[in-house]
């Protein structure tokens, strides 16, 4: 399968000459298989670029995966070009939100209510469906496998994990490492590193021996303490979860929206000094293509 | 007078929160940088929040191969921020009225509960039941008498007569209960629970807690010996006057009576002041 990098960038779009070589638009990441099956991650910013390739393949038929509705992950799907042609066929899946006690198309569609833009989601003319997921169900697309799982975000949030052909990829959407959210002398403390480290074994059993890991590393570990909570890992969060879980390649996204291509590359050169994993690990960038 | 399952089920789930931990979660969350085991806290003293959670996470839309069984637990798996807005959610629904038609006092039931609750948590660690296992003592001792809640504010005039009935004839409430609703709030809570898809062994506590026999759990003994301790030293008032036996398990461990297990548990007014802050 290929995959490729449509939007690295998170929390908003951040065009300019600062970001030209990595790229400005949201999370959006398309897999293709062998067999022509289109899987998209996410519909940042980064799809409407997306969709222009796809236009050169009509009727597209897709799956578009959210991982969580925060703006950054949903944005581009207005302007999600094959919506407004027929006979294209686009399944979007996605969480139910428990806290709003709504479905991702109600969620999905109030983005495209009156007052947001010029056009209502009933009067798009591809064949859409909606379909809301169960962490660890399984749904098949073509030769290809999406598993969504529970990662820690402020919202629900699915990482999912793409199996086909004998090759695996997974997406971490956003994800922040859990952390004990007591002190060691509180009585709780003892019964949370548990629950911590239940959740996290069942993370790498399921991450365990991906091609591609895809990961959450909008920050520095010096620039963390003052985003603990925000949902999202580190450069070097991501290197020890790749570590544990054996991964093959680690693709490290998510750029923090002021973080200029000069900085990400010091960034860079000082993992590559620092770390010498048995895996190999890049910033990913908008426009890269990885088979595998 | 007989009531469906579905009836009690419709009723339960409108129950609101109570007023202060309304007024504390919106307080606590006002603060973007709130600390998460100060929300926790607040939660877990909530018993209306707790369930609400629970049955959340515990849903079908989850779906998880394991069931969430305390707040803490929920935390880790759905993340701090939804459990925060669940609950603000849950609390937002309405405010349980301060009186009934009944004339049951909910402010004494609360600390009845929170009471039960604090104090099966310390008999559950003095009886070295592991840390992460004493949450689901406290939630069983806070849910043991729910159903009464249900009674109080659905069915107030059938519910005053019960609590009458009770006390002219010198016998234990669910023993009215049973005569005037053909079900006690022993069975009502049980059968929330199993609506809420609760753990089994929870279900279980809250529909024997009034049972005495051999083969119990040690949560259902507990929670049994709890309400009673509660009851003796009056926090609180659950519309039962009635003593029952300790179970045996809690006489050979803890000595012959209550007052064996107040001695052994030590400053009990100081754990039940920091839950009855919360119903001041």
């Amino acid at each position: 399968m290929k995959v490729r990098f449509w939007g690295v960038r998170g929390s908003i779009a951040s065009p300019g000459p600062k970001t030209v070589r990595y790229g400005g638009n949201t999370t959006c990441i398309e897999v293709e298989t062998n067999s022509g099956d289109v899987i998209i991650i996410d519909a940042g910013t980064g799809i409407f670029p997306l969709a222009q390739s796809l236009l050169r393949r009509l009727p597209v038929k897709c799956s578009v995966f959210i991982t969580h509705t925060h703006w950054d992950h949903i944005q581009g799907l207005p302007f999600f070009i094959p919506l407004f042609i027929p006979k294209n066929e686009i399944s979007i899946y996605g969480a139910f939100d428990p806290v709003a006690s709504q479905p991702i198309k109600d969620i999905l569609n109030r983005q495209m209510e009156y007052c947001y833009f010029p056009v209502r989601e009933g009067e798009l003319k591809a064949e859409i469906t909606y379909n809301n997921l169960r962490e660890r169900e399984t749904i098949e697309v073509g030769s290809a496998r999406v598993t969504p799982i529970l990662m820690n975000h402020p919202v629900l949030d699915f990482g999912y994990l793409v199996e086909c052909d004998g090759k695996k990829m997974l997406f971490t959407g956003d994800n922040e490492p859990l952390y004990n959210i007591y002190s060691p002398d509180d009585d709780y403390y003892h019964e949370y590193e548990t629950l911590i480290a239940m959740k996290n074994k069942m993370f790498i059993d399921f991450v365990r021996g991906v091609d591609v890991l895809i990961a959450d590393s909008a920050y520095t570990t010096e620039e963390y303490p003052s985003k603990k909570g925000w949902g999202h890992g580190t450069f070097d969060s991501c290197i020890k979860l790749a570590a544990e879980a054996g991964v093959k390649s680690l693709y490290l996204t998510h750029h923090e929206p002021t973080r200029s291509d000069d900085a990400l590359d010091v960034i860079y050169q000082g993992l590559k000094q620092k770390y010498s994993e048995p895996f190999e690990f890049r910033i990913a960038s908008e426009g890269l293509e990885v088979e595998i | 007078m007989k009531i469906s399952q579905q009836d009690i089920v419709h009723l339960v789930e409108k129950m609101p929160a109570f007023p202060k931990t309304v007024h504390r979660v919106i307080e606590l969350t006002s603060d973007m940088n709130c600390n998460p085991k100060d929300l926790v806290e607040l939660i877990e003293h909530d018993p209306v929040m707790v369930l609400n959670i629970l049955r959340l996470v515990n849903s079908a839309y989850f779906g998880l191969a394991q069931p969430i069984t305390s707040v803490n637990h929920a935390v880790v798996y759905i993340g701090l921020n939804t459990v925060k807005n669940v609950a603000l959610s849950t609390a937002t629904i309405g405010v349980l009225p301060k009186r009934n038609e009944a004339g049951f006092d909910m402010e004494a039931f609360l600390l009845h509960s929170l009471a039960t609750a604090t104090i099966a948590r310390m008999m559950a660690k003095r009886m070295k039941v592991p840390s992460k296992d004493l949450f689901d003592y406290f939630l069983a001792g806070l849910m043991h008498d729910f159903g009464k809640i249900v009674f109080a504010n659905f069915m107030p005039h059938e519910f005053k007569n019960a609590l009458k009935i009770a006390k002219e004839n010198n016998i234990h409430l669910y023993e009215a209960e049973n005569e005037i609703f053909n079900i006690n709030h022993a069975e009502v809570g049980s059968l929330l629970g199993e609506k809420w898809q609760m753990p089994q062994s929870l279900i279980e506590s809250l529909k024997c807690h009034h049972s005495h026999k051999e083969g119990n759990s040690q949560i259902i003994d507990l929670v049994s010996a709890a309400d009673q301790v509660t009851k003796e030293l009056k926090f609180g008032y659950s519309g039962e006057n009635l003593l029952e036996a300790l179970p045996k398990i809690v006489t050979k461990h803890f000595g012959k009576d209550i007052n064996a297990i107040v001695s052994d548990l030590g400053d009990v007014n100081a754990e039940i002041d920091n839950a009855r802050i919360f119903i001041s």
